[in-house]
């Protein structure tokens, strides 16, 4: 027993001096404040002129999305958050989506309870959440479902997403119009998730769209939406091909390895199209610094449209461009090409990755 | 070489040939490594000719096949060193993470390219360290220390960066992984260097027979003398910093740090030590089988990637040759316990079934002592 005491000792001055250590470090280093920081966001959130502006009803808004794991999904909860900040009439309530999704189903029971006027709901799977959202819709709360969509059309008031087939479609249609009638071109195509059904779609879209000018993927790899897999399958993928003539990457967040390794490789003779459209991504097609040439939209804006739809669903107001009284069903969003010619415009828009 | 876990093997009695001899294990199944390599170079020379039998394509493939191992490899030379202690480290990924999302920090970018590998290297063996007296000191599973750090590193890799992936603006960092001396990417030399290191440390210093001493039976390396918390703890840090080296390599290839850098490198950590004949109940491992592991893993990679083919293939592959490899294992360990007229060799993993564990433990000890005597 004896030699416990001094181990006691020891052992609280080592937790104690790498708890203070430890301190002294967060306290120095993890700063992350940039002047500009908001610079880009500042446009993604608008509320047009018109009748529809006018503060009408209050009303309650429920909103969940899965937790940000990367660039796209966190401007969709920041978009959403400031688009209702923008109406005096909206008091927003963010639910945590938690990790999967039976976490999402039991925090949107706990929404439910609360009785807001209405719910946004970005679903972890659209599928699983289905029924949740049927639950919400019989318990009187109209449902907006975002991007991923319900299994049933009856469990949502509005769905409201992007194109993903559109996506890839937008890609091969400007890589195939670009190489104009090259004979036999080597085209790469760098998958994001390979398991995710938005990752077929894509790569569907793609292939559909280059095989209308005859021409196919002749290499295809598929990484994981970071930056360190898109390096990782790229630096290979150059060893695969010696010549490359158009590459498409379908995530601008994996995008930023993917143009690494290009520079690693120090390789040029190729043009590469993004996806999502990040502002990085932008300023690099506007500067023509990176083999980057253009980037197809999908955009988290979204989110805003959302908020402001599901906001004009519980006002009982419609769309003031169309003649009907009501928010339509379904909106789709097209997926817009981005080149030098119109980066400008779309600039604002981009999402910080 | 790779002699690490041979301890004092028993005098070979006459019927112990080369092949039986439990000292040149490690040999022999470092070379059925070296074997598995060629093996895929065969099978890409058939897949990909115009790449493989053209002596400039195949160095350039080749170089790009050990720059991307050289992150993984780094990490995987720690983890080595502590799966020979006895221990694992499931952090390894999210310390990584960590690392590199603290160094690319807007306010630690504004010191410059010293300040951030300082504070990825600072980082790392600071975390290492923590897990190191959790478990030294605080007495926990190695397995539940490292996977709190786990969760709670990339916790705060994702607090910190707020789930940005954030670009590093520094261009000595990013230069890291352009820059080529003598024709060898920088980071390759920097795993090379970090193996290097790490194998004397581990076959020719007092701290890696030790390291081998606490790993095959910690009671016995205590009675022997050795410090086994301390050793415990500095095992660890060490782990972290190989951690926050390689934090800066992935920053660099990557132009980014993120909170997503080092995803399952735990796991592809522990299967490339495991391949390359750590025991995951410690004592008996050598570095050159895990750098072998890690090229094997990489080369089968970039062999799907140049045949065009999709990587759910890849994965049921890893999974194979990780079965294969530990069946292997098994299968001599089970021949080691066969009882034998001459001498056994001692079981580094633990006292064989059935025994007691005094002999085992006796033979620990004395393989200790003589290891502090011998140095």
């Amino acid at each position: 027993m004896a030699e416990v005491l001094p181990d006691l000792s020891r052992r609280r001055l080592l937790l104690g001096g790498a708890a203070v250590g430890a301190a002294a470090l967060v306290a120095g280093c993890t700063s992350n404040k940039e002047d500009n920081a908001d610079s880009g966001t500042s446009s993604q959130t608008r509320v047009n002129g018109g009748n529809n502006a006018a503060p009408g009803k209050a009303l309650t808004m429920g909103f969940s999305a899965p937790a940000a794991d990367h660039g796209w999904i966190r401007a969709i909860t920041d978009n959403a958050r400031k688009q209702a900040a923008l109406y005096s009439d909206v008091t927003f309530t963010q639910v945590d989506a938690g990790a999967d999704a039976p976490a999402q189903i039991a925090a949107l029971e706990t929404l439910i309870q609360q009785k807001p006027d209405v719910i946004v709901l970005l679903p972890q799977d659209g599928a699983q959440l289905t029924s949740a959202g049927k639950g919400a819709m019989e318990a009187g709360i109209p449902v907006v479902n975002l991007d991923r969509e319900f299994s049933d059309a009856s469990a949502s008031r509005l769905l409201i997403k992007g194109d993903n087939y559109g996506m890839g479609f937008a890609a091969g249609t400007y890589i195939a119009g670009k190489l104009g009638g090259k004979s036999n071109p080597v085209i790469a195509e760098i998958a994001g998730i390979d398991s995710l059904p938005l990752t077929q779609d894509r790569s569907r879209g793609f292939k559909d769209a280059l095989a209308v000018h005859s021409l196919k993927v002749t290499n295809r790899v598929a990484a994981q939406f970071t930056a360190q897999s898109g390096q990782d399958v790229t630096a290979n993928l150059l060893q695969a091909a010696s010549h490359i003539d158009a590459i498409w990457n379908h995530d601008d967040d994996q995008g930023i390895g993917v143009l690494a390794a290009i520079k690693q490789a120090n390789r040029k003779e190729f043009f590469m199209v993004g996806g999502a459209g990040s502002l990085n991504m932008m300023q690099h097609i506007k500067a023509g610094d990176t083999p980057v040439v253009a980037t197809v939209t999908y955009p988290p804006t979204m989110a805003s449209s959302a908020v402001s739809l599901a906001r004009l669903i519980v006002q009982g107001k419609g769309m003031s461009d169309l003649v009907e009284l009501q928010v339509p069903q379904q909106i789709v969003l097209t997926s817009e090409t981005i080149t030098k010619d119109n980066v400008d415009k779309y600039l604002p828009l981009g999402f910080e990755s | 070489m790779t002699d690490a876990a041979t301890g004092t093997a028993a005098t070979p009695d006459r019927r112990t040939t080369w092949w039986r001899d439990d000292a040149s294990e490690p040999v022999r199944r470092n070379l059925a490594l070296v074997g598995v390599l060629v093996l895929l170079f065969i099978v890409g020379t058939l897949a990909r000719p115009d790449i493989f039998l053209d002596a400039h394509r195949l160095w350039s493939n080749e170089l790009t096949v050990l720059t991307q191992a050289s992150s993984i490899g780094v990490v995987t030379v720690g983890m080595t060193l502590v799966m020979i202690s006895g221990g694992i480290d499931l952090s390894v990924g999210a310390l990584l993470a960590l690392a590199s999302v603290w160094s690319t920090t807007v306010a630690t970018q504004s010191y410059g390219p010293g300040i951030m590998i300082l504070t990825a290297l600072l980082v790392g063996a600071g975390a290492g360290l923590i897990n190191g007296i959790l478990i030294a000191y605080g007495r926990m599973v190695p397995f539940i220390a490292t996977l709190a750090m786990m969760v709670a590193a990339r916790g705060l890799a994702e607090k910190i960066s707020g789930k940005l992936t954030q670009l590093v603006k520094v261009q000595t960092i990013n230069k890291i992984a352009e820059w080529r001396p003598l024709g060898i990417p920088l980071l390759v030399v920097i795993f090379v260097v970090v193996a290097g290191l790490a194998w004397i440390l581990l076959n020719r210093t007092t701290f890696g027979r030790r390291t081998v001493a606490v790993g095959g039976n910690p009671e016995a390396a205590r009675l022997a003398g050795i410090n086994v918390r301390r050793h415990t703890m500095l095992i660890y840090t060490l782990s972290g910093l190989c951690c926050g080296i390689a934090a800066i390599m992935v920053t660099a290839q990557s132009t980014a740090g993120s909170s997503d850098h080092g995803n399952l490198y735990e796991l592809n950590a522990i299967a490339a030590a495991i391949i390359g004949g750590t025991a995951l109940t410690g004592g008996r491992g050598t570095i050159v089988g895990s750098v072998l592991g890690v090229l094997v893993f990489t080369q089968i990679y970039n062999l799907f990637i140049v045949k065009n083919l999709q990587t759910e293939y890849q994965q049921i592959a890893q999974g194979a040759i990780i079965v294969g490899a530990v069946l292997i294992q098994q299968f001599r360990v089970a021949a080691l316990r066969r009882p034998s007229l001459g001498t056994s060799p001692p079981t580094p993993g633990g006292s064989p079934p059935g025994q007691t564990s005094e002999p085992a433990a006796e033979s620990g000890a004395a393989r200790a002592s003589q290891t502090t005597a011998a140095n």
